[in-house]
């Protein structure tokens, strides 16, 4: 644990701001301290274009009352700015009408927590994670067609300390890292210029998955010339219905998308009905909507190993735990924090309460959300040679859904077309355009255990005001059938 | 807490002999309440403070000038603050970043520098609030209101001395039925100018016309932009203007053969897209502020004045964002990003919304714009979606509301298929966003819009 946070006055900013709102007649009050370290680090062609080392620091409070809920932060880190920051956050409460109902909680007293990693990316000078990055850039560049290299590593590290009126005491680290390429190149004869990304995820580790703990980073940049070559070279795609196979490096976006967001209970509840918008997935089809085949298993999940909603206690002081959205293709799961919980009568929260910061108020955030794999044999291959006519599909690329999270598009990094059973010819602006249950119950084959890997987003954002947070999913490839497919890209 | 001038003045005494540093301190004061009919999912209200320490020195790793960025949120004791530039001192020294020397002071320092910061008590929605609860007219409310004042000071050791002072503000409703939606939104810097009225005697028309349904087919539509879907647009046209990119190849704005488009026209009508940090009712940050350097924008930058820039003049590229480096390596002038933008037609009379409506034969009229995403960057290609009414208008008049749609256009090749053009108004974008500028938009008429059914 970060000595220089433990070392901030904690316990005692604590106390006094949960005295204040005890004084004040607070139903519930939490106060939370969070110091975020961010360092972003990008290369353009092997040079330092541009880097950045922020710490953020701050307290924030809640309070509940009779009217309703407050927040309120400060970057003051004193007993008399704690206390000031609860009666802001009893004033603003002010502007409700009826007090907020929440799950009851077992309490944690005095409770710890450390993500897993071997070395904290901000104990590695910049300079020798620069010249990791240049290194990778320069073998690059070396590599034809390649004409141009971004290269950019971003590296966090959260520490929050939660206390609340009812005991909980909470403090917690976590550590994550995202290293990502991204190659540019000209085909010579036709002159077509494209980009590449590696497809390398987020993860919550350290340094030490730079040098391939937890990714062939060595494997991938080896790969990236001929795959561009192959992409300066495709062809559009011809418009139409095909059968699909998905690698997981594309699947996992789909997932969080269509299944993650889906199943948040606040949308669900219509409470982000003014921005992110509404869910299909409603809480009185529990247990009865047809979100996918029989093969479709999704669970929720914040305590896998690396994972990046992985913790061990959300923003409300609620354990961190796992369970079921989908089972065998039918809906029997949300994503709650402690006031959606009980909004629709359940016992417990689900605890995904969290905020990027001290200055974001918590609210309920996608934990990592996986697609359970076949449980028999089937590799990414076996997937493709199953097919006659279709589309290999993998890296993730552009996004977009409705605010029901119902109608979809997505495209990817690289594309092939699938002839007889094998990868054939590079395709371009391939885009596969379908609604979630019928995507879904189109999932016609999964791959077994071996093509399985978590993938993610490090800055999804929901809420007003904006805030970013990071979820991971873990999925294996899959073959979707009969899905539209448009093309979206240049017409050469 | 360190009086923020204070704090500037800490930080560049704290410099290396030799090195520049430049500081920037936001104070901000940030109120929002955001309601779901009648129950209030979020109040809050959040003080902040973020530093942005930036040494630049002759010294760098690569023998040339260069920079390193260290920032830190929080009320920073005088320790502190010398801890920040020296880290920032030990990063520029790492760096193998080339950077330009910081511009000269070209003006003395600011008559206010020495002010504390503008700030907005804890209670400054309330107001808004009663305005609008209970304001539903037979149908569900859903609200988000923000109130923020930002006040910026910066410093170089070179001798400038700026601060700016940067209220900002949003209303945005939401009205539902069980048959529609409908949204609007204000930017509102100024609560006392917030009146409710207006914007729900609109969400009351469009949820009237949502109570008739049209089925329309997929294909190319006549369409009716209103002022805000125009600046969801136009904003990601403006987000991929960096100038070097441009010449790079990557971006709708270069040529094949290397070079980029400026000179080239990219819009059918006399359109002009531009900014002004003083517009009236758009004032945004009237000199460079970058807090960390990015593909257009540079850190050594800082504190330079912004003043008018034309990047399409009459239908004509006239200019891509650049940084000093960058506009130096293209041989253009120096345009850096500003934090507004505004489309314009030709001076003359321009029909307003209505009356484009009561002029229009047979199209759609949308009313917001969602899930803007890049599917290909070299030609400014975005899918999206209509969202919260999209209305069918016939001889003249909104005969009822569609299902919504998905698109794919790029807002590079729309403008050319511009074929009217209204009067140009402040106006917010439906997706918000870091960058967020300040737009003033016009409603339009555009030729053959891709609309494909959403598949629900």
């Amino acid at each position: 644990m970060d000595h220089a946070f433990l070392a901030l006055p904690l316990r005692r900013l604590a106390d006094a701001a949960l005295d204040r709102a005890r004084r004040l007649g607070a139903h519930h009050a939490a106060v939370q301290v969070v110091r975020t370290r961010s360092g972003h680090l990008l290369l353009r062609n092997a040079r330092t274009a541009a880097s950045s080392d922020t710490a953020r620091t701050g307290l924030s409070v809640r309070v509940f009352t009779a009217r309703g809920r407050g927040f309120a932060s400060t970057v003051e880190l004193t007993a008399e700015a704690a206390a000031d920051a609860v009666d802001r956050a009893w004033e603003v409460a002010r502007s409700g009408s009826s007090p907020t109902s929440f799950s009851d909680e077992p309490v944690h007293h005095d409770a710890e927590w450390v993500s897993a990693y071997d070395v904290n990316p901000f104990d590695v000078p910049e300079s020798d994670r620069a010249a990791l990055l240049a290194d990778w850039s320069t073998a690059l560049l070396a590599a034809a067609p390649v004409s141009s290299v971004l290269a950019k590593c971003n590296a966090t590290q959260e520490n929050r300390f939660y206390a609340d009126l009812a005991g909980t005491t909470t403090t917690q680290q976590n550590v994550r890292v995202h290293p990502q390429v991204l190659v540019a190149g000209v085909h010579p004869r036709t002159g077509v210029m494209r980009t590449l990304r590696s497809v390398g995820p987020p993860t919550a580790r350290g340094w030490e998955y730079l040098g391939g703990d937890g990714w062939d980073w060595a494997g991938e940049l080896a790969a990236l010339p001929d795959q561009l070559a192959a992409k300066v070279g495709a062809r559009p795609v011809e418009p139409g219905v095909h059968d699909l196979v998905i690698d997981a490096s594309n699947l996992w976006l789909t997932i969080h998308e269509s299944v993650g967001h889906a199943t948040e209970l606040d949308r669900a509840l219509g409470h982000e009905i003014s921005y992110a918008g509404t869910t299909f997935a409603t809480p009185d089809l529990l247990g009865s909507l047809r979100y996918g085949s029989d093969l479709m298993t999704v669970t929720a999940d914040r305590t896998a190993p690396h994972g990046m909603a992985t913790t061990g206690f959300d923003d409300e002081g609620v354990a961190a735990q796992s369970w079921p959205l989908v089972e065998r293709g039918v809906l029997t799961g949300f994503q709650s924090d402690r006031s959606t919980a009980a909004a629709v009568g359940a016992a417990r929260s689900t605890g995904c309460s969290y905020a990027e910061s001290a200055s974001h108020v918590p609210l309920a955030r996608m934990p990592n959300v996986s697609l359970a794999p076949a449980a028999g044999p089937c590799s990414t291959d076996d997937l493709i040679s199953g097919v006659e006519d279709g589309i290999y599909l993998a890296g993730s690329d552009s996004w977009s859904i409705d605010a029901t999270r119902s109608d979809f598009q997505f495209t990817a990094q690289r594309c092939h077309r699938i002839r007889a059973g094998r990868l054939a010819e590079p395709l371009a602006g391939v885009a596969y355009r379908s609604s979630t249950t019928e995507f879904w119950s189109s999932l016609a084959r999964l791959g077994d255990e071996s093509t399985v890997t978590a993938f993610g987003a490090d800055l999804c954002g929901k809420g007003r005001p904006a805030q970013a947070a990071a979820a991971s999913h873990s999925c294996p490839s899959a073959l979707f059938t009969r899905v539209p497919v448009h093309h979206v890209g240049d017409a050469t | 807490m360190i009086a923020a001038h204070e704090l500037v003045e800490q930080a560049i005494a704290a410099g290396r002999p030799g090195d520049q540093v430049v500081v920037i301190v936001d104070d901000t004061a940030h109120a929002h309440l955001r309601r779901a009919g009648e129950v209030t999912t979020s109040a809050a209200h959040v003080l902040d403070r973020q530093v942005h320490v930036v040494v630049t020195t002759p010294g760098g790793a690569a023998g040339v000038v260069s920079a390193g960025v260290v920032s830190a949120g929080g009320a920073l004791d005088a320790a502190a603050v010398r801890d920040l530039v020296e880290a920032a001192s030990i990063l520029a020294r790492r760096s193998t970043a080339d950077v330009d020397p910081l511009p000269p002071a070209d003006r003395p320092p600011a008559s206010d520098w020495h002010e504390p910061a503008v700030t907005a008590p804890a209670g400054v929605l309330a107001g808004l609030a009663a305005d609008l609860s209970g304001a539903a007219r037979g149908f569900a409310l859903h609200c988000y209101a923000e109130h923020e004042v930002r006040t910026t000071w910066l410093g170089t050791s070179s001798g400038v001395r700026r601060r700016h002072v940067q209220p900002s503000g949003v209303v945005e409703l939401t009205a539902r039925t069980a048959t529609s939606s409908a949204w609007v939104g204000v930017d509102l810097p100024d609560l006392s100018d917030f009146n409710p009225h207006p914007l729900l005697d609109e969400l009351q028309q469009r949820l009237g016309w949502g109570a008739t349904r049209v089925d329309v087919a997929s294909g190319r539509h006549e369409v009716l932009l209103p002022p805000s879907c125009t600046a969801d647009l136009l904003k990601h046209l403006y987000r991929s203007a960096g100038g070097r990119d441009a010449a790079d190849g990557r971006t709708a704005f270069s040529v094949p053969d290397g070079g980029t488009r400026l000179g080239e026209r990219v819009a059918a009508l006399p359109v002009t897209l531009r900014s002004d940090p003083a517009h009236k009712g758009l004032e945004c940050d009237p000199f460079v502020v970058t807090r960390v350097s990015g593909a257009d924008t540079s850190v050594a930058d800082n504190g330079l004045a912004l003043g008018p820039t034309n990047w399409i003049t009459d239908g004509v590229l006239t200019a891509l964002v650049h940084t000093r480096a960058s506009a130096r390596q293209a041989g253009d002038a120096f345009t850096p990003r500003i934090g507004n933008l505004v489309l314009e037609g030709p001076p003359g009379e321009r029909s307003t919304l209505p009356e484009m409506i009561a002029a229009t034969r047979n199209g759609l009229l949308l009313t917001s714009l969602w899930y803007l995403r890049e599917v290909d960057t070299r030609a400014l290609r975005l899918t999206g979606l209509t969202r919260d009414g999209v209305y069918v208008v016939r001889d003249g008049e909104v005969i009822g509301a569609t299902d919504d749609f998905r698109f794919n256009e790029s807002p590079l090749r729309l403008l050319d298929r511009i074929t009217e053009i209204g009067p140009t108004s402040v106006t917010l974008p439906r997706e918000p966003d870091d960058e967020r500028p300040r737009t003033a938009m016009p409603p339009v008429r555009v030729a053959d819009f891709s609309a494909v059914a959403a598949r629900a």
